[in-house]
């Protein structure tokens, strides 16, 4: 079989060349990975955008971080006390942190980014707002103060997905948190090194293994544990198209997928010398999101109604198809997570039209039009509008579908213009399962008005539940607390949990140890 | 001669202020906001509102083109809103991929074109002569994407002779280079061939048929020496013209072709660009191939005196 390399070297060789190419060197381990998106920001602070939080995972390292049963564990920090009135925790930073400039990592640095993180992440600003202040106690240890005892520090501190807390050097950590951090900024304590002079937006971003980094001695175990690289460099290579890099990965050109197009899943099933692993169990959320201060929605009823007419499984056939992919599941935090109840599920999300109906009747609804707004460029959205019409159209709503690319979503989902007036009624969007977990992280249940998210919902009783939930430190008193707030966010909801679905990684065979969490991370892979 | 280039580059200057204007203006107007794109999707509006105010978006729109068109002047194309590169750094690195890909696309479509469509007229009727049309019709159909897969399929999966996408600047390695721009610039190049093939035939055949074709071949010269000394030449005007106009198709296949091969060049800055609305970066690659596309056009110009010394300007 003719071979362009090959020919071109046998040309070279014979040209008397070949003797003058020095030793090929031993070769590097190279683990070639497409994302699901290039990486173009560097700071997983100034953006919740996920790619930047799988970079983050690279660099820098956190607090504490949590395993495949949803435990915190520490991870940078070696120990750490809660006092008697429980006011005050105290965090001791393990022996030999290093930044990859060399320079040690200190109690300092950490508060710093602490402050940075808070000031842009939704349950970093309600941890701030229930604590008195931060504290540095010596070169390895800080305090962190609270007005009253507070349930989620360090849920907070190690919260997964984003904005992750990332411990960055006090320099980096005192940017203006609006403001991005500098390219020479890029410097965690984390088991990767990201290499600035390789990166090349748009083509690829490098990262090598940080030899200094001393992982924990416990083994990997989610996000948590002894993070050991296993490889000697890790290239995210930025390529577009999924057809591309399906063939890619067929041609052994690169090692691994993030995330394939779920239409190209069987093509990869196929594929003897490819494994497809659902890394994630807990996976993603398709949510239907309210605008609350748009009539009818601003009725609550109404919302309800929505919530009786609408059936999960249509939406998931719809969109991924293959039920070895998705889940239905009623539960709003997430089937399979300590949080997952289905208490006050029983008569919604039923598809339930002529129950619809009739509380359309009863709460006066006019037949004003709803504009559901339809992204068409995300493959894994498209699909979810036409659903959420039909079912709604069967329910007696009158429904406009406004087509758009995401982006242009993006900036109108923001707007809170009458819908008439470049508004909106309803748009829909997946959540990964890990930033949902609780009412306090999960953002759409975040209920205080205009400082909610796009929909802002305003209820005081979802508010008095989710400051409760934060305030309490009894898991089985939280677990009650969620079960009451989902009774009366059922008959109140800020959005619908429409279900659950999964996207595997797809990889060659010679890939190995991918540990499951809910982000992909490549300390413990291996290459043969 | 010089009067000419010089009016011609003079002219230059209001279309790029038109384009200039024209571009600014479309950005604004269009649905999309970078600072939404941003911030993400975790973002609240008050830090989405935060972001716009960093960027300068919330200044009234003819102060934002103000400051845009002054730096623009003073050479300062600004900073990607989300690379926190300048927008200069950003497309010198992407500049090679696209260069390359038109350069070996050219190179590879008016080498093959001109001589198949020249044959197709000198064997009119002929089974080749029917074979260069179908392939012409066959070019234009068939969207360039559709050849992207279908070359990756058979030439990287199926044969594995060369890889399926990525790009290896020349300077790196120039086998690898070749290697990674034969399938791209084959793709590009078939709209390109179908299109010149067409229209050489057409115009040789014109020519074919001129008192001074039948002069040369009574003085006895070779039927090769007719067609290429007299016909070719005589044809190459509207043949120019194609090429220059092709650029333009060049520039939008680039766009799809550097996708489907992943070359990070122009086309998918441009596309990425617009995706994220990176409005310095967008308003700075369309004055760039408009630029180009002009300066292009008048190459063409100047290349048609080479060709027609009745051409004079």
């Amino acid at each position: 079989m003719f071979s362009f390399r090959k020919s071109a070297l046998a040309i070279m060789a014979a040209a008397g060349v070949s003797g003058v190419m020095a030793a090929a060197p031993v070769q590097a381990q190279t683990l070639k990975v497409v994302m699901h998106s290039d990486v173009k920001i560097l700071d997983p602070i100034w953006t919740t955008a996920y790619i930047q939080r799988n970079h983050g995972y690279m660099v820098w390292d956190t607090l504490f971080a949590m395993d495949e049963k949803f435990d915190v564990k520490p991870q940078m920090v070696d120990k750490y006390e809660n006092s008697a009135d429980k006011l005050t925790w105290t965090f001791t930073l393990r022996d030999g942190l290093e930044w990859h400039d060399g320079k040690p990592v200190t109690a300092e640095d950490c508060v710093a980014s602490i402050k940075r993180w808070a000031a842009r992440d939704s349950m970093g600003q309600k941890l701030m707002a229930s604590a008195e202040g931060l504290e540095v106690v010596d070169a390895k240890t800080f305090k962190l103060k609270m007005k009253e005892p507070y349930g989620l520090v360090l849920q907070s501190l190690g919260k997964p997905s984003s904005n992750v807390p990332f411990m960055m050097p006090k320099k980096t950590a005192e940017t203006d948190p609006m403001q991005q951090i500098k390219l020479e900024d890029v410097i965690g304590s984390g088991p990767f090194i990201f290499k600035g002079d390789e990166w090349k937006p748009g083509e690829k971003i490098v990262y090598v293994k940080n030899t200094k980094y001393k992982p924990r001695a416990e083994p990997a175990n989610g996000l948590a544990g002894g993070k050991v690289v296993k490889v000697d460099r890790v290239e995210w290579i930025a390529m577009p198209d999924i057809q591309t890099q399906v063939a890619a990965l067929q041609s052994g050109e690169i090692d691994m997928i993030e995330s394939p197009g779920h239409d190209l899943l069987p093509l990869l099933a196929k594929d003897k010398n490819i494994k497809l692993l659902s890394f994630n169990p807990t996976g993603n959320q398709y949510t239907f999101r309210f605008n609350s201060t748009a009539k009818p929605f601003d009725n609550a009823k109404v919302r309800h109604a929505v919530f009786v007419a609408f059936a999960q499984e249509d939406f998931l056939k719809a969109t991924i198809g293959d039920p070895q992919w998705y889940k239905v599941c009623k539960a709003p935090f997430v089937c399979g997570t300590p949080l997952a109840t289905d208490a006050g599920m029983a008569d919604v999300l039923n598809g339930n039209a002529a129950k619809a109906k009739q509380l359309l009747t009863e709460a006066g609804y006019d037949g004003t039009p709803i504009v559901l707004m339809h992204s068409t460029d995300l493959q894994v959205l498209t699909n979810l509008a036409p659903v959420a019409k039909a079912q709604m159209e069967r329910a007696g709503f009158k429904v406009d579908m406004v087509s758009m690319d995401w982006q242009t979503l993006v900036a109108r989902r923001v707007k809170k213009e009458p819908p008439s007036a470049g508004g909106w009624h309803a748009f829909l969007t997946s959540w990964v399962a890990a930033d949902i977990l609780n009412p306090v992280m999960a953002g759409f249940f975040n209920a205080s008005c205009d400082k909610a998210m796009f929909g802002w919902p305003c209820d005081a009783t979802i508010e008095k539940y989710r400051d409760q939930f934060a305030k309490e430190t009894d898991p089985a008193k939280q677990k009650q607390i969620v079960e009451d707030l989902q009774k009366y966010w059922v008959d109140h909801p800020t959005h619908i949990n429409v279900g659950q679905w999964y996207a595997p990684l797809a990889r060659r065979n010679n890939i190995d140890g991918n540990l499951t969490a809910p982000v992909p991370v490549f300390w413990n892979v291996t290459k043969k | 001669m010089i009067d000419f280039i010089a009016r011609r580059l003079i002219a230059i200057i209001p279309v790029l202020a038109v384009v200039a204007i024209f571009v600014f203006l479309m950005l604004r107007l269009t649905p999309g906001d970078p600072a939404a794109v941003i911030a993400g999707d975790n973002a609240t509006s008050d830090q989405i509102a935060d972001i716009r105010t960093k960027l300068g978006l919330d200044e009234p729109i003819w102060t934002q083109f103000a400051i845009w068109i002054g730096n623009v002047l003073q050479g300062n194309f600004g900073e990607s809103f989300f690379f926190k590169k300048t927008v200069a750094e950003l497309i010198a690195q992407r500049v090679e991929p696209t260069l390359a890909l038109a350069i070996c696309t050219l190179v590879f479509a008016v080498s093959l074109s001109v001589p198949i469509g020249v044959m197709a007229a000198y064997r009119q009727g002929s089974l080749l002569d029917r074979a260069v049309m179908g392939f012409s019709v066959l070019g234009f159909s068939v969207p360039g994407f559709v050849i992207g897969y279908c070359l990756i399929y058979v030439f990287a999966i199926e044969l594995g002779w060369l890889p399926v996408q990525g790009y290896v600047r020349i300077g790196v390695n120039f086998w690898q280079f070749l290697e990674r721009m034969v399938l791209p610039s084959l793709t590009l190049s078939v709209g390109f061939i179908a299109l010149i093939s067409r229209i050489t035939r057409a115009s040789v055949l014109e020519v074919l048929n001129e008192d001074y074709i039948r002069t040369a071949r009574a003085k006895g010269l070779s039927n090769r020496v007719v067609l290429m000394r007299h016909a070719l030449r005589n044809a190459a005007v509207p043949i120019l013209t194609v090429i220059g106009l092709g650029i333009a198709i060049l520039i939008g296949g680039a766009v799809v072709t550097e996708s489907v091969f992943g070359l990070p060049g122009l086309g998918r800055l441009t596309v990425e660009a617009v995706l994220s609305r990176d409005f310095p970066t967008i308003q700075t690659v369309i004055l760039l191939f408009s630029v180009v596309y002009v300066v292009v056009n008048l190459l063409i110009d100047i290349s048609y005196t080479l060709f027609d010394p009745r051409i004079r300007y």
